[in-house]
């Protein structure tokens, strides 16, 4: 099942996942040493449009976190749930938190980036487990 | 430049209504800002209208046309969606407009249905404001991303669901008597901590409730006033729009809204005014965190400083700055596109002296009304004053 409920597939966001189901995240690197996620056609920062594919790091810090109680239908199956948001290096990326204690969760928390599937629709999602 | 007039204002209950279609809702609104302002409808040179949701919840695209055959108004008609802050987009438009002498006599508004479609239909719905790619696909809902925003506030400046709990709490308070309101009982500050919780930190008292509704100004141009004798006491003095990134974590500090600084400064110095000139607010409260994060923007607070506001009792109806006095979001309800006019009958009606609580802002002049999109991917922020004879 395609992960968009329209069937489309974005090129930047979806080959980004598949990187990083593979192992091989990245982020988007300008010449002048700005980070983004992709789709870009120019750096967020300084509008420069040379941009490189650069290995993120494996450590990621948790930035902010939520236990979600009162889910859309695609996700009323996966509650409670964690959804987080993790900086990389220069990048910050949400997702889901599977493998944590929500008593446990702080800020500066060491996760690596990974993917996982809703257990309500099976589609595939970002995911971070703690380092 | 002419100045923009308030002429009339509209406001449906907002509350439990899903039986009722948005013509009908956005019907009684244009209605009763017609018999307010005293202006003919064939003189309404456009419309222009708020809503976000009307696919999903209505399945009706095109509503410009349809909500001015409902409002019985023969003019061009124009839908402006920005999410939550809708119908401020169109008010912008129509404020630039007036002003730049396009037109005179201008419909703006907004109406949203949502309780049809259940809290997980609704949820959904609200969700899409969001970025589908990078956050919806993770789970990410509406009250998910402003609890994400809360915990980094919590974590960066301090502060704790106890702080927030006392924004509900004030503007329950304050929807009391305020017979459009979607909620008029008070709560207590147990009430807001015991409640289920939503997204964590924040609980379903922290939330702005589901509703349907609907809102309309009448807005003229001074010299349209003058020359047909409309009382028309009340201006739109300033206009400013912000914007930022799309998706919370693509942006520098996650406990921060520099759209709504964007939008303020905009709007003090097309108005001529600063944070200090200012006698009430009604801010964008759709999570009692909102609430804090738009002060600070505004300039109300230090960044950090805002979420004791509403405890130590500053913006309470008898605070120096008193903040929705409407009830807000929180307590007056939040039908989407309906919202940003709603604001802004609610502060004319605050400044003419016909609101239940004009008391409170007797010897006011300047309401400001902030308005925002997403996690404040959107801003706008209006100046209405009352016009000194």
């Amino acid at each position: 099942m395609s992960a968009d409920p329209t069937g489309a597939r974005d090129e930047g966001f979806d080959d980004f996942v598949d990187a990083v189901a593979e192992g091989e995240g990245y982020y988007l690197e300008c010449d002048s040493g700005h980070g983004s996620v992709p789709p870009r056609r120019v750096c967020p920062d300084c509008g420069g449009s040379d941009l490189t594919e650069t290995p993120l790091p494996d450590a990621g810090e948790l930035r902010t976190y939520t236990v979600t109680h009162v889910a859309t239908p695609s996700f009323s199956e996966d509650t409670p749930y964690v959804t987080a948001i993790a900086s990389f290096g220069p990048v910050r990326i949400t997702g889901q938190l599977r493998e944590a204690d929500p008593e446990e969760l702080e800020r500066g928390m060491p996760v690596e980036l990974t993917t996982a599937r809703s257990a309500t629709t099976d589609r595939r999602l970002l995911a971070f487990d703690p380092r | 430049m002419t100045e923009v007039r308030i002429a009339g204002v509209g406001v449906t209950e907002f509350g439990n209504a899903p039986e009722r279609t948005g013509r009908d809702l956005f019907g009684d609104a244009s209605d009763d800002a017609f018999a307010d302002a005293g202006v003919s409808r064939s003189d309404v040179e456009s419309l222009r209208y708020g809503n976000f949701m009307g696919e999903l919840a209505e399945r009706q695209g095109h509503q410009g046309p349809l909500m001015a055959e409902a409002a019985g108004v023969r003019a061009p008609a124009t839908r402006y969606e920005s999410a939550c802050a809708s119908s401020s987009a169109a008010l912008r438009s129509a404020v630039r407009d007036v002003r730049n002498g396009e037109e005179d006599v201008v419909l703006v508004g907004g109406a949203e249905r949502m309780t049809n479609l259940g809290t997980a239909g609704a949820t959904e719905a609200l969700a899409i404001a969001a970025d589908e790619l990078w956050e919806v696909r993770q789970g990410v809902t509406f009250p998910g991303a402003y609890a994400l925003m809360a915990q980094a506030y919590f974590d960066e400046y301090g502060g704790d669901r106890d702080d927030l709990a006392h924004v509900a709490v004030k503007n329950h308070e304050h929807a009391i008597g305020n017979e459009l309101a979607h909620y008029q009982d008070p709560i207590s500050v147990d009430d807001v901590l015991e409640a289920p919780p939503v997204s964590e930190p924040l609980g379903l008292y922290d939330s702005c409730p589901i509703s349907d509704g609907a809102s309309a100004l009448v807005l003229v141009s001074e010299a349209y006033a003058e020359a047909n004798d409309v009382d028309a006491p009340v201006a739109v003095t300033g206009s400013g729009q912000g914007g930022d990134d799309m998706a919370l974590q693509d942006r520098e500090y996650l406990a921060r809204t520099p759209a709504t600084n964007s939008a303020a400064k905009e709007a003090y110095e097309d108005a001529g005014i600063g944070p200090g000139d200012v006698d009430f607010v009604e801010v964008h409260d759709c999570f009692t965190i909102a609430e804090v994060l738009a002060l600070e923007s505004m300039g109300f607070y230090e960044t950090g400083e805002g979420i004791g506001a509403a405890r130590r009792g500053e913006t309470t109806a008898e605070g120096d700055l008193p903040v929705n006095l409407s009830g807000g979001l929180k307590a007056k309800g939040h039908p989407v596109g309906a919202t940003g006019t709603a604001q802004v009958a609610e502060i004319t009606k605050l400044l003419r002296g016909d609101h239940v609580n004009s008391d409170a802002v007797a010897d006011g002049t300047v309401g400001l009304a902030h308005n925002a999109g997403g996690t404040v991917a959107s801003c706008l922020v209006h100046v209405v004053e009352e016009v000194v004879a």
